[in-house]
């Protein structure tokens, strides 16, 4: 039988050993002092528990033992007639009924089987009636998991679960995600054979060699990256494009904007650019031509009745475009704080799915960066995308008259499905007249 | 750095304390002469005299109430209740009227107190020397409760509540006060209260803990290891105010969090965790939000083996993890 070292006081918890008082061999009455103890608090004889004969002392002199170690063998008179150890509570047979794990949850909630962890900690039978248990085949998907697949667009359907149950685990996910798999729904690719030409050299995987040129170097995709490669192929295949530029007489904003951007920057304590007044002009033109607000749906087309404008932003993983809701019921301060806000996020990489769903028409400032006409490609699956380009001061004719003029390019590139040129030329039409007419007078509040 | 206990890293924080600020004294039960039953004040009496230790009467509704008119008169008293389980008699004066005083006179008065007391089990203690106290503490707002585990973060956040000018309930696990050891640094330093610490980094499951049972949870993550689950370990040590940002930036990390508390489960600070996920993070869970605490049975038993069924220990947490960790 094993000795151990007992527990003396609350909050001792080790003793050093001391002068062992019998040794080896030697026939040990039940209470004989075996060994001196020494803690912190107390220097003590230990008695023996036990009647029998000193089999092993295991804790030298001066070794120091937590309480609970073991520190001799004793051959107990018990041990001779029947070997039992100490733990056998044969006496004590708990009734059939509170043999089954109460565990933690006691009294409170007698009737709730423990759930999983939340038990004494023992292991739960997987057949036993836990809510949800007895769902059969029907398939759930955890909200960790269907957010992450719908921000990389990715068909639950083809991944395999390794969680209870067959579950698809957060980390089966990401495994799936970080494979060589792009994130491409081939039906859709399948389903345009007939269109164009285009989708034949459509590949859903890399056709490279896999063995590089000394002079090459392998990128790996981002799932940043994967989404936005997914995301251009659909808008480049299946949606037929054209492109529409006309040119805008900015110098009214341009006045303006010189005029009060100080104090709106003390005011508001945000910058205000020629974004708001764009994403206002917009808003406008898309209430007055709404077709340039829809989705193409295969034999029908939606009109959305909310305004909710993308702004393409590079953040640092890449093309992200998040977006303002209603921005049909924001002023120009309204918007600058909005622009604000969503392009600080996308910038530090703070995004949330809620920031990035629900787009309908997607505005993008290719001008920041000095192009003076661009060719977007519409956001998928909306209607139009219109770009500002770089306001640049050129001579203009005016009234039959050489005059400098702040003069800034919008691109449009829609679907031709939806939109013909008509509406097309109408809505940069609307959008380059409202920008023309703004003066010291608009209102920014 | 110098390796101490927890027990001497409370020692030491206080002893500065009072060094360098002359309004900070300490009061309570057997604290003066006798240096604390855990020997927490041993040597104070000799260093700062008998105005600054007292020595009081076996009463903890006035020992609390006392260092409260001493607080709002301009002391910082950091009176010791013996054990947490007497702790109760200073209700009325605590969360009654310490914890209103800031609010209720519109900031003109404030109570710089602290009340510390050694509390929680796993000692043979039973009834009267075993339980945990700081839900019903951590209910209330006005007050703060630190909850450390170790040397480092009990020295930091006490020498903090100290400083601090309104009341702190401060409780530390008996157990640790020499089970534990660890660096703490000789130089001056204060940890902020209200933040806790990643003790451990991990990616598949995270357990949000405090007190002693961190020590068991940070080996429980070292045995899930070789079943190839990796285990995030965040030590809140401050229950109130929790460290929101911190709970759900771990909970979006790992999506399966496990709560991990000596105090019986229902109605306690596991509760409020997993409210604050599930109301903040759902879209991140990946798993139900899970606690593991103490049991619905009103005291902490006295013989060892039911004692030891109502303690959690490492290897009832690992079964837990392991739990999570296949949903």
């Amino acid at each position: 039988m094993k000795i151990e070292l007992p527990q003396v006081g609350e909050s001792v918890t080790e003793g050093i050993i001391g002068k062992w008082l019998v040794a080896v061999g030697d026939k040990i009455e039940k209470y004989d002092p075996l060994v001196e103890v020494v803690t912190d608090k107390v220097a003590m004889e230990l008695p023996s528990p036990v009647a029998g004969t000193l089999r092993e002392i295991i804790a030298v002199e001066g070794e120091t033992i937590p309480m609970g170690g073991v520190i001799a063998d004793i051959e107990s008179e018990n041990e001779k007639a029947a070997p039992t150890t100490e733990d056998n509570p044969a006496d004590l047979e708990p009734s059939s009924e509170q043999d089954k794990e109460i565990g933690t949850t006691g009294i409170l909630l007698k009737d709730v089987a423990p759930v999983g962890p939340t038990g004494s900690g023992g292991i739960i039978d997987s057949a036993s009636s836990i809510k949800g248990q007895n769902r059969g085949s029907r398939v759930i998907y955890s909200p960790a998991v269907t957010r992450l697949a719908e921000i990389h667009d990715i068909n639950l359907e083809m991944v395999t679960g390794t969680g209870r149950n067959g579950r698809v685990t957060k980390k089966d996910l990401q495994n799936f995600i970080d494979s060589e798999k792009t994130s491409v729904d081939s039906k859709s690719i399948d389903q345009d054979d007939k269109k164009s030409s285009n989708t034949d050299s459509v590949r859903t995987e890399g056709t490279y060699p896999n063995v590089l040129a000394n002079d090459e170097e392998k990128i790996t995709l981002s799932p940043v990256r994967k989404m936005i490669a997914s995301n251009m192929v659909k808008s480049a295949t299946l949606i037929p494009q054209a492109w529409s530029l006309v040119e805008v007489d900015v110098s009214g904003l341009v006045e303006l904007r010189n005029k009060v951007k100080d104090d709106f920057q003390k005011r508001e304590k945000v910058n205000l650019t020629y974004l708001p007044f764009v994403l206002k002009a917009v808003s406008e033109s898309l209430k007055e031509i709404p077709l340039l607000n829809s989705s193409w749906n295969e034999d029908s087309i939606i009109l959305k009745h909310q305004i909710n404008l993308g702004i393409a932003v590079a953040a640092p993983d890449g093309l992200v475009v998040p977006v303002i809701e209603n921005a049909d019921t924001l002023s120009i301060s309204g918007l600058a704080h909005k622009l604000d806000y969503l392009t600080t996020r996308a910038r530090e990489g703070t995004l949330t799915v809620s920031d990035v769903q629900s787009g309908t028409f997607t505005v993008n400032n290719t001008g920041a960066l000095g192009s003076i006409a661009s060719q977007p490609l519409v956001n998928y699956p909306q209607a139009g995308i219109i770009t500002t380009e770089a306001i640049v001061k050129r001579p203009v004719v005016v009234n039959d008259a050489i005059a400098i003029r702040s003069m800034m390019n919008i691109c449009l590139s829609f679907d031709h499905r939806i939109i013909d040129g008509e509406h097309a030329s109408g809505f940069n039409r609307s959008v380059k007249d409202q920008l023309e007419s703004i003066n010291l007078n608009t209102q920014i509040y | 750095m110098t390796i101490k206990t927890v027990l001497e890293a409370v020692h030491d924080a206080m002893q500065e304390e009072m060094r360098r600020d002359k309004t900070v004294f300490v009061m309570g039960e057997d604290i003066g002469a006798r240096g604390g039953v855990f020997l927490a004040t041993e040597g104070f009496l000799q260093e700062f005299g008998e105005d600054r230790v007292i020595d009081t009467p076996l009463a903890e509704s006035s020992i609390a109430g006392v260092a409260l008119g001493a607080a709002m008169h301009g002391m910082r008293p950091i009176a010791e209740i013996e054990f947490g389980d007497f702790i109760w008699p200073t209700i009325n004066q605590i969360v009654g009227e310490a914890a209103k005083v800031r609010y209720g006179t519109q900031g003109k008065l404030n109570a710089p107190m602290v009340l510390r007391a050694p509390h929680g089990g796993g000692v043979r203690g039973a009834l009267y020397h075993s339980q945990s106290v700081e839900a019903f503490f951590a209910h209330t707002p006005g007050l703060k409760v630190i909850t450390p585990s170790t040397p480092y973060d009990a020295k930091g956040l006490l020498k903090s509540a100290i400083r601090d000018d309104d009341p702190v309930i401060f409780l530390e696990h008996k157990r640790t006060y020499r089970l534990v050891k660890g660096e703490v640094p000789d130089a001056e330093y204060t940890l902020p209260i209200g933040k806790a610490d990643l003790k451990r980094e991990g990616s598949d499951v995270t357990i949000i803990t405090y007190g002693l049972m961190l020590h068991h949870c940070l080996e429980a993550a070292e045995t899930v290891e070789m079943d190839d689950i990796d285990v995030e370990v965040l030590d809140l040590r401050t229950v109130r105010p929790l460290d929101i940002d911190a709970i759900l930036e771990t909970t979006k990390k790992t999506g399966k969090v496990l709560i991990v508390h000596e105090d019986n489960k229902a109605l306690g600070v596991g509760a409020e965790v997993s409210a604050i996920i599930s109301e903040n993070a759902f879209e991140y869970l990946d798993g139900p939000v899970s606690r593991l605490a103490g049991p619905e049975i009103p005291a902490m038993p006295f013989a060892p083996p039911l004692e030891e069924m109502y303690m959690i220990d490492s290897e009832k947490i690992a079964n837990s993890v392991r739990q999570l960790a296949e949903y």
